[in-house]
């Protein structure tokens, strides 16, 4: 046994305290309680994780190879799908397992002519594990590519978007770039709104599909007809939508020209613009509609009352002169049904400038307005809105909109005096009800109807005049400024129309970008000859599927009992 | 053949003197592990283009010779295994310090030697022949004050973590530091000291976190309970709730192809996602009951030695395992620590191997180990205080 004492370092200190501690047993207990205590975490830890939900951890899901999105379903409001995802095989490379490079090469080619020689040889040879050879490839070409069992080559599930209808409501929908995310139209909006749910990787038309206000029939019916009076009008652009005016809803909506949207290179083309709400133009007369309604609601005129409209006015250089001068004094119908810039102006101007601008604005002509396709380009307003600013804009110039905002105003002046702001989804009466906001008296609502009305039936809107649906309208031509001038050859052409007269259900906006004349028009291009023409082709495709019963003349029309009493 | 407890020979004694649950416990690890590395390890030759079994050869290969030194250091008597330790530590650290000149660089550490073919991680091999010493030269401290053993042990310890550090491992020697500060615990040291140990640890973890880059960043996405976790640890957490209870089957897991570690480090992850969390529990259990068994065992053991050899044996193997499993579940930040037996590696199977040889050696039942014995040894030192005073 040691009888010596610390040697070296050890201090008594120490040693006289550890002696006694030979062989402690509580400390035994103490690690052992700790290793068990450290043990029984572990288990806790793995049964809580036992309790936990069970997912499944697929590689494909999480999107490791694949970036693109899963998107939601589109559907129009009668349920037919506008947009959908299906799943395809993307072909790629790991070039680390290429066994014979120029085979590889050679097969493929073969198969997929689309790819590039050069381009594929080099991905195949590089360093990287990893290579995207073909995205996005039909069952066809994977089966056949698969059957080839060349080493290195794998798929990956990628979701890919479709459009069935193809072109017909391509300014709607917008499109996706390769990674199936929303570049405009609804798909950009489905990226921006919170609220939609994207779906698991997998087609489902049921869950969480997106209604748009949308009627794929109507809609097809719209651009139909629009083609045709592109085609017959020889025009630049043609451009047309329908608008709920109690839901605000638009029905149909086609931009002309327009693209597929499966073909993802043609959006760029040339003039694929969405004219209704990224184009802003002078309308024209189509404008009267506003400041006949804005005398009328402010009382500064009436019906019976008027202006003389014999004399041009001169307002420094410019003189402003009728079209159809009648060279006499012309009552409030007369001035809207023979389109007077003379009697307009002089209405705007009896208004006043303050007052008729304040109208404008409260319709929603002067600002932005913001829709799922996103924010409407901004109107054109003068730069300074003197007198001379307020005569022109009464008759549609120097102010420019966007159509589909002018469609929403001149909804509010039909549908009994409420704004309400367009959409492109699905939107129920009821809810319509609560956005809705009087901007208009009821009283001038109803004069607006008969004016529109009258128009068709003896003014400038003949030609729009579908046997039995009572469409009311306002036609516009104004003259392009080309190179700082206005032309007198390049005009643009609108209609503005709502039927049934007699209760508004649907207002039409029709538009045309310098149509020429034809033998059929006499060798004439106003709007009157070809917008109003093509939309009275449009309400008698359109009326019986929006549900509109027609008057064939069996008991006396609405509008003879109404003129009547004026 | 047929062992009778009368007959003499070194078998038969071996056989009813061992341990046999331990030993039990201890090949069904090792089973598992084969089983495992053939489960995990495929994936990741074919990440690394070896071929698909590479990883699995290797395994099976370092098996059978981690069966026969398990074997043989069991059959060691206890002084034996104190040379044979202070024999593999000499040559571990020697390699160790050949390492930082000549190892390769391997994830921007130098852990390992390459002789021909094989490449050997000679920390590996240090660690049970550290715990055997330090727990001989505690005990030595306490039992005769005319041998500096305090020094030593410290010594020993400071070399070892030193040639961690600069390797650098910091799971090693964290590992290392807490074993051996385990042993200073229960080697009676007093509290006072255990404590100031305790405090110069969190120290150092403070100072790697400031000092030490990807420490820092472990740490940092461990405490981030706002963004992602770790990408290792998210997937290992994917593959626990992928597998349930009872596994999507052998073979069968996806998230290992994911998990750049799956073989080695997060092979727990792996028997979640295959074979379940009833698999997981099990080993767990497997783990735990070798560590409480050794410790139970030595609780009445007279010999300090033994006491503290077996104590510094369970503790590396248990601290080992347990942070291994955290660090799988969560519950720990990522640390670079193989699970024993199960992880695939070579160094790693045959230097558990050892261990687990030596604590088996060293819970054999021996006659001398007697209660009178232990009285004595008592008194022993007790007529020595008395002469001191």
């Amino acid at each position: 046994m040691p009888k010596t004492v610390h040697i070296g370092l050890t201090s008594p200190h120490i040693l006289a305290r550890t002696r006694g501690a030979h062989h402690d047993r509580s400390r035994y207990a103490l690690t052992m309680a700790m290793f068990a205590f450290a043990f029984a975490i572990l288990c806790a830890r793995l049964v809580f994780l036992g309790l936990g939900p069970q997912q499944s951890a697929d590689a494909e899901k999480r999107g490791q190879l694949s970036t693109a999105l899963s998107r939601p379903t589109i559907v129009d409001r009668a349920g037919n799908i506008l947009a959908t995802d299906i799943v395809t095989g993307s072909l790629y490379a790991n070039p680390q397992k290429i066994v014979h490079l120029d085979d590889t090469v050679e097969q493929l080619i073969a198969i997929l002519p689309f790819l590039d020689a050069g381009t594929l040889r080099r991905k195949l040879s590089s360093e990287a594990r990893f290579q995207w050879i073909a995205r996005k490839l039909t069952p066809r070409q994977q089966a056949v590519v698969h059957e080839l069992g060349l080493p290195g080559l794998q798929f990956a599930a990628e979701p890919h978007r479709v459009y069935p209808a193809g072109a017909e409501a391509a300014h709607i929908l917008g499109q996706v770039d390769v990674d199936n995310k929303g570049l405009a139209g609804i798909e950009a909006w489905v990226d921006r709104a919170p609220r939609i749910e994207r779906p698991e990787r997998k087609s489902s038309v049921e869950a969480g599909a997106v209604r748009l206000s949308m009627d794929l029939s109507v809609q097809h019916a719209v651009r139909e007809e629009l083609v045709a009076a592109l085609a017959r009008y020889r025009a630049k652009a043609a451009a047309g939508l329908v608008l709920d005016v109690h839901s605000g809803e638009v029905v149909a909506l086609a931009s002309l020209p327009d693209y597929d949207p499966n073909r993802r290179g043609q959006a760029l083309g040339k003039d694929q613009f969405n004219r209704l709400t990224s184009g802003v133009f002078e309308l024209g007369s189509v404008f009267k509609i506003f400041t006949v309604a804005s005398g009328l609601d402010h009382g500064v005129t009436s019906m019976e009352q008027g202006y003389d409209a014999r004399e041009p006015i001169r307002v420094g250089s410019h003189t402003i002169s009728d079209f159809h001068a009648k060279k006499r004094w012309l009552s409030t119908p007369e001035i809207f049904i023979y389109s007077s810039n003379i009697g307009s102006a002089k209405m705007a101007l009896d208004v006043g400038a303050k007052r008729h601008r304040e109208f404008l604005a409260r319709l929603g002509l002067l600002d932005r307005i913001g829709t799922e396709l996103g924010d409407t380009a901004a109107p054109i307003l003068p730069a300074s809105w003197k007198r001379i600013n307020t005569m022109t804009i009464a008759f549609g110039h120097g102010l420019s909109v966007t159509p589909l905002q002018a469609a929403a105003g001149a909804a509010a002046l039909v549908n009994g005096g409420y704004r309400i702001e367009p959409t492109f989804l699905f939107r129920s009466r009821e809810e319509a009800r609560v956005r809705r906001e009087r901007v208009v008296k009821a009283q001038t609502s109803e004069l607006m109807r008969y004016l529109f009305r009258l128009n068709v039936k003896r003014g400038s809107g003949k030609r729009a005049d579908a046997e039995g649906y009572r469409v009311g309208g306002k036609t516009g031509t104004a003259e392009k400024v080309v190179r700082g001038r206005y032309s007198r050859d390049a005009l643009l052409t609108s209609f503005i129309s709502a039927f049934p007269m007699d209760d508004p259900q649907y207002v039409l906006l029709v538009m045309l970008d310098e149509p020429k004349g034809t033998k059929e028009t006499g060798g004439r291009a106003t709007a009157g000859v070809n917008a109003a023409a093509a939309s009275g082709r449009i309400v008698e495709r359109i009326g019986p599927m929006l549900g509109i019963v027609p008057q064939l003349d069996t008991k006396p029309a609405f509008d003879e009992a109404v003129s009547a009493s004026y | 053949m047929r062992l009778n407890r009368a007959d003499k020979n070194l078998l038969s004694d071996w056989w009813f003197t061992i341990d046999r649950l331990m030993l039990a416990a201890i090949l069904l690890l090792m089973a598992g592990g084969l089983v495992l590395s053939l489960a995990a390890s495929p994936s990741v030759a074919e990440r690394l283009d070896y071929n698909t079994f590479h990883f699995f050869k290797r395994h099976a290969a370092a098996f059978l010779p981690a069966l026969v030194l398990l074997f043989f250091c069991s059959l060691l008597e206890p002084r034996m295994i104190r040379r044979v330790s202070l024999v593999l530590f000499a040559a571990g650290i020697a390699l160790m310090i050949a390492t930082l000149f000549f190892g390769p660089e391997t994830k921007g550490a130098t852990r390992w030697l390459k002789f021909g073919g094989f490449s050997l991680q000679p920390s590996e091999f240090v660690k049970p022949a550290f715990a055997i010493l330090s727990a001989w030269f505690f005990s030595e401290s306490q039992k005769r004050k005319d041998v500096p053993s305090l020094h030593i042990a410290i010594s020993l310890y400071a070399v070892f973590v030193a040639l961690l550090i600069l390797q650098p491992d910091f799971g090693q020697a964290f590992l290392a530091t807490l074993v051996w500060g385990g042993l200073f615990f229960m080697a009676g040291m007093p509290l006072v000291w255990v404590a100031a140990l305790a405090g110069a640890v969190l120290l150092a973890i403070v100072i790697a976190y400031f000092m030490v880059p990807h420490v820092a960043g472990r740490i940092d996405t461990f405490f981030d309970f706002s963004g992602p976790g770790s990408y290792q640890t998210e997937r290992a957490l994917e593959s626990f709730a992928s597998g349930g209870w009872f596994g999507k089957g052998p073979g069968e897991g996806t998230v290992k192809q994911l998990l750049p570690d799956s073989h080695a480090d997060f092979v727990f992850a792996v028997v979640a996602e295959e074979f379940g969390l009833i698999a997981c529990l099990v080993i767990a259990i497997l783990f735990a009951f070798v560590v409480m068994r050794g410790l139970l065992r030595v609780v009445p053991e007279t010999d300090g030695f033994i006491r503290h050899g077996v104590t510094g044996l369970m503790m590396l193997f248990g601290f080992q395992a347990l942070i291994n499993m955290a660090v799988n579940v969560g519950l720990l930040p990522a640390k670079g620590m193989t699970l024993p037996f199960l992880s695939y590696g070579g160094s790693s199977l045959l230097s558990m191997a050892v261990a687990m040889g030596f604590a088996l050696g060293l819970t054999r039942r021996r006659p001398q180990a007697s209660r009178s014995r232990a009285r004595q040894d008592v008194a022993a030192h007790g007529g020595a205080r008395e002469l001191e005073t």
